[in-house]
């Protein structure tokens, strides 16, 4: 198992007769930001509970940190942060008891405990609200604790399950800041499930994405997308009224276009700048076209992700 | 074995700081009062007709004209105490989202429920151990006669018993909050199964017993003698009604109480109203005890076979 922190093989889990994970096989290194992205359903959160040995797999082979989930589940546990979907709390604890709690169930050692649960709150920014209870908690900062929770037992992995749901957009982006501030400086390893695709693509290194219980595609976003789109950054699209294979020839030839397709009367573009300008120019100087629509679209891991969905 | 202290003085604190804590606090305390300022109305009567010298265990046994005695009131909230401790022990947590945090911390599955168990046993005891000592004290206050030995003994068992009682009632709670997400469908079980057992057993006993074996006027000894045996087998499934029965043969212990199989009230002008000693009375309350103890248990290993084998799934 080497280097990697997680790795599976031929993972597989059933629920009665349905296939929830089917021959998953991952392999993620240490220190590495992974996203699990998919749709809801498609056993992402499956897995990570296998991972954590909370449900035992129907046949497969994995390991955590080189222990087996579901032999030595305690030794993961001590070493891997877990924040579930909706994650909860004691409402009528303050945020201080609630880490208390964890920390006396992950057997630190009481006087290191109050200086930890400082650090970690000052980490996730709630320092300020340490005499609250966490009924009058806004769903953020419920998050936010969740990852001081996680944080206080120094994990060397942290599993994330969709931990930007519900959230609105800048409190999402405010909680992935932290998990990049996290890795950069901890070197903590990053497992991260979400159906969130364009905000978590941000901080992922790497990206897994899983349909059906099975991993359909994977690596770097620009990997995913290269694969898919012959590399380009760019497509812009066109129509108009004309001699399509005239435009297409003059379009091959300007500088900066990587290739030209065609359906119908469309065309399709490949760059890796905006050559807008370029090509409407191009295309108005000839006689007889007249140019009806123009579009770009830069790749994200949304067309990568959809473009998948689309082969399944 | 610390995650488990962990989470049993957690559990202890929470429920120490809980609502239901207080009220069911206040309410066995008023309960308790004012069963002795009752037992303290009547008890010189009580004693001066009782062929026995146990005062002391009077002032738990006695009765007033409307109000029932602190036993009869104890049979009724122990139940209602133990089903309270129980009934949201893990459907509470699996609600809050808390569940799964704690399991993804470093400490086995079933420290979660034997801490929450424990510290549910704990607590019950002190409300238990506490409105009885109150009444003794009260009591020994106003009537001068401080209980002998034996009468010491007596109560101690007593206790015991109770709280063996409410635990049996916690660990059917405790296994509805297991097998049942919403609290509302496991207290609501709970209670049904409490209200069977309480009042509906004594009806169906009763019924079944009048439809095997008919009384009527003319009828013989040995037909009353089958119909009350018909009658108090079908009462004893109840756990309720083992209680009672185990309760009130330790703290009365002139024998001459309605369990030994006295029909007529011939039979009872033959027997001689002498009290039990304390062994016999154990011999005659044991297999009663054996039985609350053992359903105590088996809930309890139920709900934890359960609830370790239960798959934790993600939604």
């Amino acid at each position: 198992m080497d280097n990697y922190i997680i790795s599976t093989k031929n993972l597989t889990k059933k629920y009665g007769t349905k296939t929830v994970v089917d021959g998953l096989n991952l392999s993620i290194p240490k220190g590495e930001i992974y996203g699990l992205l998919g749709p809801n359903g498609a056993g992402k959160s499956t897995v990570i509970l296998m991972l954590l040995g909370l449900t035992e797999p129907t046949s497969g082979e994995l390991s955590v940190l080189d222990y087996s989930p579901t032999r030595e589940a305690l030794k993961i546990k001590r070493l891997t942060g877990y924040l579930p979907e909706r994650v909860g709390f004691y409402e009528d604890m303050t945020s201080v008891q609630n880490l208390e709690y964890t920390a006396l169930l992950n057997s630190i050692p009481e006087k290191e405990i109050p200086g930890k649960i400082n650090e970690c709150l000052i980490l996730v920014g709630l320092d300020k609200e340490k005499s609250k209870i966490v009924k009058h908690f806004s769903k953020g900062m419920k998050q936010r604790l969740g990852i001081a929770d996680v944080l206080i037992k120094d994990p060397q992995l942290v599993i994330f399950d969709e931990p930007t749901e519900g959230l609105d957009v800048e409190v999402a982006n405010q909680i992935l800041e932290t998990i990049f501030i996290l890795n950069r400086d901890k070197k903590i390893t990053f497992l991260i499930s979400s159906h969130q695709l364009n905000l978590v693509q941000r901080i992922c290194h790497k990206v897994g994405i899983m349909s059906k219980g099975k991993l359909i595609g994977e690596g770097s976003v620009s990997e995913l997308s290269n694969n898919i789109f012959g590399g380009y950054k760019y497509q812009v699209d066109l129509e108009f009224i004309g001699d399509v294979d005239k435009v297409m020839e003059k379009i091959k030839d300007l500088k900066g276009v990587k290739s030209v397709n065609r359906t119908g009367s469309t065309l399709h573009v490949g760059t890796d700048e905006d050559l807008r300008q370029d090509i409407s120019k191009a295309v108005t100087s000839m006689a007889d076209i007249i140019l009806t629509k123009m579009d770009i679209k830069d790749f994200s891991l949304e067309d990568v992700y959809l473009n998948y969905f689309k082969e399944v | 074995m610390k995650s488990v202290l962990t989470i049993y003085r957690k559990e202890l604190a929470d429920y120490f700081s809980s609502k239901k804590f207080l009220i069911l606090l206040a309410l066995v305390y008023l309960t308790g009062l004012t069963s002795i300022y009752v037992s303290l109305q009547n008890i010189r009567t009580a004693a001066q007709t009782a062929t026995d010298a146990f005062v002391f265990l009077k002032l738990f046994t006695t009765a007033g004209a409307v109000l029932p005695s602190f036993l009869y009131f104890l049979s009724f909230f122990i139940p209602i105490i133990g089903i309270v401790f129980g009934f949201d022990a893990i459907n509470t947590e699996k609600s809050s989202k808390n569940l799964s945090r704690l399991l993804s911390q470093p400490i086995y599955r079933d420290s979660i429920i034997n801490g929450k168990f424990l510290a549910g046993i704990t607590t019950m005891s002190i409300i238990i151990g506490s409105v009885v000592l109150i009444i003794a004290g009260i009591g020994l206050r106003v009537i001068g006669v401080p209980p002998n030995s034996e009468e010491i003994l007596r109560i101690l068992i007593f206790i015991f018993i109770c709280i063996c009682y409410g635990t049996f009632w916690m660990a059917l709670s405790m296994l509805f909050s297991v097998i049942m997400d919403k609290t509302a469908t496991s207290i609501l079980t709970s209670i049904a199964i409490w209200i069977f057992f309480f009042f509906f057993i004594q009806i169906i006993a009763s019924a079944v017993a009048n439809a095997i074996a008919p009384v009527n006027e003319s009828a013989t000894l040995a037909a009353q003698i089958k119909n009350f045996n018909v009658d108090l087998s079908i009462k004893r499934i109840s756990p309720a009604y083992l209680f009672t029965e185990a309760i009130t043969i330790l703290l009365v212990p002139s024998g001459s109480q309605l369990f030994l199989k006295a029909v007529t009230t011939a039979d009872v002008s033959k027997m001689i109203l002498s009290p039990l000693s304390l062994g016999q009375s154990l011999i005659q309350v044991w297999p009663q005890i054996v039985v609350i103890i053992a359903l105590a248990i088996i809930c309890f290993a139920i709900s934890y076979i359960v609830f370790i084998k239960q798959e934790i799934r993600s939604t």
